[in-house]
Parts: structure tokens; C-alpha cells; sequence
């Protein structure tokens, strides 16, 4: 049986790993590379890296640092982060990144998609959509860490993507980032109907339970989160935590035993 | 020694690092004049199947390979898309693959995939190998490994195929034929399951 995923969600800034609430306030949660090396131990489902500096600063992806992250994986990685032509793409599979995300480049041009993907085939490529709710109701894409509006609705936008061939997609809900109060599951609702491609969702996990509630209602699909895995307690102390396999399993309804040692 | 072949597909390093703890000595080909000493060979792919064939084409390393998998009998396993060059053609493209096994390269039925969510098919799914085969020893219970693809590895020889795993149909997940193996998943990046999997390849 294909399984959901449970991913953490990882934010790149000054080489270091940090957490936001609200994409603002950046925390110090420790280094990357260190990171990996404790998500291996923990038998991840799949790791998300975003360098939240790339964009924002007009900078390349940080090759040095995404070819160590690479290389200390025994997962499947992510990587997102001022990503903007084909040829940049195609290093980063040189380094031993199995999905590249996409945003603000595929945002400015959705053709792009189509270009990596004729490449580098659909499955490995990635659109992640920043997510703010409106005022007045609805849903509007940002970018440049939610700084720049679009006036761009992400469900329809959703659907143009999957036409153009991306392989998956991942929202992430601005309002909820950090907060810990659990998953935007209206906009989780929309989003699902609208395509057949691998979603996942991002932003607001304070629990378990949090991500059983939505594998409960979508079944296979990703449910990634930052804080839940890096902080443990009320006073959000850094301790990388990540759930077992038999706890998964049991999120997941499977009877197996699983092999934990 | 196990000799990756590096024709700008597919993540090396990995495997490298793979084998790296398990302290066995890799060696990484990047002109058929590399792959002289090769004993056992990993192809690995990632991307579309006409680009990393014509990527292979351009390695100047096809011939040899043909040589060193056909005649030489060298032990060969292609992973993902290295598993998918090695049949006749596929629905993705228009080259033809390398032709090691008799084999389409089909992409799945949208129509039969029970759930919202139909392709690529990606993430952790079971793999059922048949009994007894040496690249499963060990892992022929609890095993589940990552898989990456929407297209799948139809055997014209069913007895060569020697792992199934289900996604709306049962598909093959693992192939063999002589010293010719290959795997739909990423062993590489499937935890201890992987390593597993491309330590037995090691030991065969």
C-alpha cells in the first residue's frame, strides 16, 4: 500500500536552520547538516529543505551546502529555493536531490514547468505556492517569503500547474506557519478537489494529531511541518523529534509490525 | 568494487555514500576507458527516458556496456529510470532503450488508480519479492521502500520479474534476467532497506 507522507519542513537562512511564525521572525534551530543526520536516524519519510534567503536576496541556490545535504541523506530530499532556469535545476539532480521546488520563478513564468519537466521528467518537479487568505474571503498566492502579493488564487493556479506538468504540489498556508494551531483544512479541501497530482500540505502542525486529520480525510497525500519536529514543550525548546514507524503505522491504519530498531 | 556509471543522470554520490558505510569500495566511470576493470555495475537515472538515453549515447560507454552486460556477463542493476533504459521502449519517449530485457516501459492507468491522488507514484510502498531471491535476503517481510516514477517495467518473460508491488495494478518492482537486475524504487534513499538491498547486490 502507498503510504502518506510525513515530512519536515526545513528553512535555510545564513547557512543555518531556522523557524518562523508567520514566514517573520526567523529562530535559530541549529545546522542542516546535523539536522539530516538526526532525520536519517529517525527513518523520515522525505525531507524538505527551503532556502528562504535565495529569493528574497536575488542569490543561486547555495550548491555547496545543498551537495552536503545531498550527501548525508539516506532519504528523498527537497529542495526549494531561488531556482529560475533548467540549467540550475539540473545541478541540483547532479547533487543528489531527488524534487526541486518551484515558486516565485514559475509564478512570473508557469512555462517553466513544462520546460524542467520535459527534462527532467514531471515526477521531480515541484511547485510550492505560498498561501494567504484574503480579507474578504479567499485565498491569494505570495512571494518573496509572503512579502509580494500576486493577486494570483492559488486554485486555479493549481489546476493551470498540473496541466503544465508539474509532479506535486505544496501549499503553504502563511497564516498558520509557526502557529501550531493545526492545518488550514478549508484551503487543504479546495486544493485537493481541484487536482490528481501528489499534494502537500504545509503549515500550522502543534501535533500528531494535527496530520492525523488530515491523512484521516485525504488519505495518500504529504503532510509536512516545521515546528512540530524541531521544538518539543510549551517554551518551544529546540529537540528534533519525528514520529516512529509503528506510531505511523498506526496513523496510517497498517497492521504491519514495521522494523523500528 | 562496485563501478557507478556517471553519464550525467542520476545521483552517484548517493550510491557512493551507500556503499561508503557499508565499507565497500566504489568506483565512479565516466569514459568506457573507466569501465575496463568493472566487476559489477550500478546504472543509475533520473529524468525522462529519451534524455538519459541519448545521455548514455553521448558517454561514448554504450558500446562497452553492451559488451561488458551482454558477452562479459558482468552483474549490472539499473535503478528507476536505469531499470526502465534497460527494456525495449517506453511510453515516455521515442528511443529505443538498451534492450537487455524483453520489455515495455508503459505508464500507468490514471483510470484504475483508486485514489484522488494518481500519478507519479510517489512515496513509500511495499515491495512482495519472490522467495529465496539473493538482492532480497532479509528483506522479504516488514521491507517498504520510496518510489519516484509514473511509468512501469512490463516483462515480456514474466518469470523475470522478481518483485511486485501494487499501484491499481500489481506492477514489477524488481527485475532480473542472468546478470541483468533492475529496481523501480530508490534503494539509495530508502533507510535501512535500501542499504539492504544494494549490500546484497554487493555480495551476489
Amino acid at each position: 500500500m502507498l503510504r502518506p507522507r510525513i515530512i519536515p519542513s526545513l528553512l535555510l537562512h545564513d547557512k543555518g536552520l531556522v523557524k518562523t511564525v508567520n514566514f517573520k521572525s526567523p529562530k535559530y534551530v541549529g545546522d542542516p547538516i546535523n539536522a539530516v543526520r538526526i532525520f536519517n536516524e529517525k527513518k523520515v519519510d522525505e525531507l524538505a529543505f527551503f532556502d528562504i534567503d535565495a529569493t528574497a536576496l536575488n542569490k543561486e541556490p547555495d550548491y555547496t551546502l545543498i551537495e552536503k545535504l545531498a550527501n548525508q541523506s539516506r532519504m528523498p530530499l527537497c529542495y526549494g529555493g531561488g531556482v529560475k532556469t533548467i540549467e540550475q535545476a539540473q545541478k541540483i539532480f547532479g547533487l543528489g536531490i531527488e524534487k526541486i521546488a518551484l515558486s516565485s520563478a514559475v509564478i512570473q513564468n508557469p512555462k517553466l514547468v513544462t520546460q524542467i519537466a520535459d527534462r527532467v521528467g514531471s515526477q521531480s518537479v515541484i511547485v510550492v505556492l505560498d498561501i494567504k487568505k484574503k480579507l474578504l474571503g479567499g485565498y491569494e498566492i505570495y512571494t518573496h517569503n509572503g512579502k509580494k502579493s500576486t493577486g494570483i488564487n492559488p486554485v486555479k493556479f493549481a489546476k493551470e500547474l498540473e496541466a503544465l506538468g508539474a509532479g506535486e504540489i505544496i501549499i503553504n498556508s502563511i497564516d498558520q506557519d509557526g502557529v501550531m494551531k493545526g492545518y488550514d483544512l478549508n484551503l487543504i479541501d479546495k486544493i485537493a478537489e481541484t487536482i490528481s497530482i501528489p499534494l502537500t500540505v504545509l503549515g500550522g502542525a502543534g501535533s500528531m494529531s494535527d496530520i492525523e486529520k488530515v491523512i484521516e480525510k485525504h488519505g495518500v497525500i504529504g503532510v509536512a511541518a516545521g515546528s512540530l519536529f524541531v521544538f518539543k514543550g510549551p517554551y518551544k525548546a529546540v529537540l528534533i523529534n519525528y514520529p516512529t514507524q509503528i506510531e505511523k503505522n498506526k496513523i496510517f491504519k497498517i497492521n504491519k509490525s514495521g522494523n523500528t530498531e | 568494487m562496485i563501478t557507478l556509471i556517471d553519464y550525467g543522470v542520476g545521483n552517484i554520490f548517493a550510491f557512493q555514500n551507500v556503499y561508503k558505510r557499508l565499507d565497500i569500495p566504489t568506483k565512479i566511470a565516466k569514459t568506457y576507458e573507466d569501465l575496463s576493470d568493472a566487476k559489477k555495475l550500478i546504472l543509475p537515472g533520473v529524468g525522462s527516458f529519451d534524455y538519459a538515453i541519448e545521455q548514455l549515447n553521448a558517454s561514448g560507454m554504450r558500446e562497452k556496456l553492451d559488451e561488458l552486460v551482454l558477452e562479459q556477463k558482468v552483474p549490472v542493476i539499473g535503478i528507476c529510470v536505469g531499470m526502465q533504459m534497460m527494456g525495449n521502449r517506453s511510453d515516455e519517449g521515442k528511443l529505443e532503450g538498451l534492450k537487455w530485457i524483453d520489455s515495455e516501459i508503459l505508464k500507468f492507468d490514471e483510470s484504475i488508480i483508486k485514489q484522488r491522488t494518481k500519478l507519479p507514484h510517489m512515496g513509500w510502498n511495499d515491495v512482495s519479492p519472490v522467495k529465496n531471491h539473493p538482492l532480497f535476503i532479509g528483506l522479504e517481510k516488514e521491507a517498504i521502500f520510496y518510489f519516484l516514477h509514473s511509468y512501469y517495467f512490463k516483462c515480456n518473460n514474466p518469470t523475470e520479474s522478481i518483485a511486485v508491488s501494487d499501484y491499481g495494478i500489481s506492477f514489477t518492482s524488481a527485475v532480473n534476467r542472468d546478470n541483468v537486475f533492475g529496481i523501480q524504487f530508490h534503494p539509495e534513499k530508502s533507510h535501512q532497506y535500501g542499504e539492504k538491498l544494494l549490500h546484497n547486490f554487493a555480495m551476489l
